[in-house]
C-alpha cells in the first residue's frame, strides 16, 4: 500500500534528519531512490534543482514532489497523487514536533551540558559526510552522461560541474542564479 | 485578528517569501518575530535557535513550531508549523502537476540536462564550508569520510551513520563526565 509506505518512510526521513535540507538529500535518496525505486536518479536530481529554486524548506519541497511523484508511478490519478504528496509532507513534521514539544526546556536548560554537547561533536561532521554522500551518489552516468556513449555530453557536464562549484564556492554566487545559467547553457548547447 | 490567525498568516509570509531553505529563513524570522511583532525577545528567539538545531527536523519547521508553542501552547505549535509547509507544499504541487505534462519536452530535457551537474555541485560546495562550522579538528576529521564511504560504498542507510553518531558521541560525553 503506497499511502502506508510513504507514511513510513517520510516519517523515518522526519526523524533522522539532523543538519537541515541537504542532509536530508541522502535520506531521501537512499529511501525513495535506491530502496523503493519510486523515481529515477535523473527524477530526484531534478526535484533537487526544483526544491532549490522555489520558496520554503528544501525537506518539504522534496517530501511533497515524491510523494506526488511515487503515487503517479504507482498508476493512480492525479487528485490521489495530490493526497500523497499532502501526506508525504506532513509525515515529515510530526515525529519532530512530538519530540520538540517534549524535550524542548530540557534542551535550553541542558544544551550546554557535556553529554548534548559531545553528542553533536560527533553528529555534526557526520552531517557533513551525509551530504558529501548525497552529491557522490548523484555523480553518475544518468547526471553526467555516460562518456562511453557520448563523450560531448560528459565533458560538457563536468565543465558546467566546475563551473557550478567555483561560481558557488569561491564567487558566492547564489544558487538559483547558478541553476538558471546552467539551465541556459543546456537549452543552448545540446 | 485571533492569535492563531496572526501566527498562520506571519510564518505563512515567512514560508512564501523565503528562498532557499531552512538557514536562510531564520534572518526572516528574526525581523517578523522579533522586531515586528515582538512576540519573543533577542535572548528567547536565540533560545529557538537552540531547540531548532539540536532536535530533529526541518529548521524552519522546527523553529515555526517553538516560536508558536511559546505563544499558544501545542496548538500555536501545530499552526506555526503548517503555515510554514503550506506554501511550499502548494506551490510544488502546481510545478509537479505543470512537469508531468512537459517532462517529456525536449526543451525542458536540455535545460535539465545543463542543470544536472550543477544540483550536483551545489550540494558538494557547502560541504567544505561547513567544515568549520562543525569543528573539524585533527581528532575527529575521519568522521565525515567515513560516513560517505559506508554510505556511498557499503551502501550502508545514512540512518545507522546518525545513530551511530548520536550514540558514539552520548557514550563518549558519559565517559568524560
Amino acid at each position: 500500500m503506497i499511502f502506508w509506505e510513504l507514511f513510513y518512510v517520510f516519517s523515518k526521513i522526519g526523524i533522522f534528519n539532523f543538519g537541515g535540507g541537504y542532509a536530508m538529500l541522502s535520506l531521501i535518496q537512499d529511501e525513495v531512490v535506491n530502496k523503493h525505486g519510486w523515481m529515477t536518479v535523473n527524477e530526484f536530481t531534478d526535484i533537487v534543482a526544483v526544491s532549490q529554486s522555489t520558496p520554503g524548506p528544501i525537506g518539504i519541497n522534496c517530501a511533497t514532489y515524491t510523494g506526488y511523484t511515487a503515487v503517479i508511478h504507482a498508476g493512480y490519478p492525479t487528485w490521489v497523487a495530490v493526497l500523497g504528496a499532502v501526506l508525504a509532507s506532513l509525515s515529515v513534521i510530526w515525529l519532530p514536533f512530538i519530540l520538540m514539544v517534549s524535550i524542548s526546556k530540557y534542551l535550553i536548560k541542558h544544551h550546554d551540558s557535556k553529554v548534548v554537547t559531545s553528542i553533536f561533536g560527533t553528529l555534526r561532521p557526520t552531517i557533513i559526510g551525509l551530504i558529501a554522500a548525497a552529491a557522490l551518489m548523484l555523480m553518475s552516468k544518468e547526471n553526467f552522461g555516460d562518456p562511453t556513449e557520448s563523450s560531448f555530453v560528459f565533458v560538457v557536464s563536468v565543465v558546467l560541474f566546475m563551473f557550478a562549484f567555483v561560481g558557488t564556492r569561491l564567487y558566492k554566487i547564489h544558487p538559483i542564479i547558478m541553476i538558471l545559467l546552467c539551465g541556459l547553457a543546456g537549452l543552448l548547447i545540446y | 485578528m485571533s492569535i492563531y490567525t496572526d501566527i498562520f498568516l506571519t510564518f505563512a509570509k515567512i514560508g512564501s517569501f523565503t528562498l532557499g531553505g531552512g538557514y536562510a529563513m531564520v534572518q526572516t524570522m528574526e525581523k517578523e518575530v522579533v522586531d515586528r511583532k515582538h512576540w519573543l525577545d533577542k535572548e528567547e528567539f536565540m533560545d529557538t535557535l537552540v531547540v531548532a538545531q539540536s532536535t530533529p527536523g526541518l529548521f524552519a519547521i522546527d523553529m515555526a513550531s517553538h516560536i508558536g508553542m511559546k505563544l499558544k501552547g501545542v496548538k500555536g505549535g501545530i499552526v506555526g508549523a503548517l503555515a510554514t509547509a503550506l506554501p511550499s507544499i502548494v506551490a510544488i504541487l502546481l510545478i509537479a502537476i505543470f512537469f508531468q505534462t512537459f517532462k517529456d519536452n525536449v526543451y525542458v530535457e536540455k535545460i535539465f540536462m545543463g542543470v544536472r551537474p550543477c544540483v550536483v555541485a551545489l550540494i558538494l560546495a557547502p560541504c567544505f564550508g561547513m567544515a568549520k562550522k562543525a569543528k573539524l579538528t585533527k581528532f575527529n576529521w575521519w568522521i565525515p569520510i567515513v560516513a560517505a564511504l559506508l554510505i556511498v560504498a557499503f551502501g550502508i542507510s545514512p540512518i545507522w551513520c546518525i545513530l551511530a553518531a548520536g550514540i558514539g558521541g552520548f557514550i563518549w560525553g558519559k565517559m568524560k563526565d
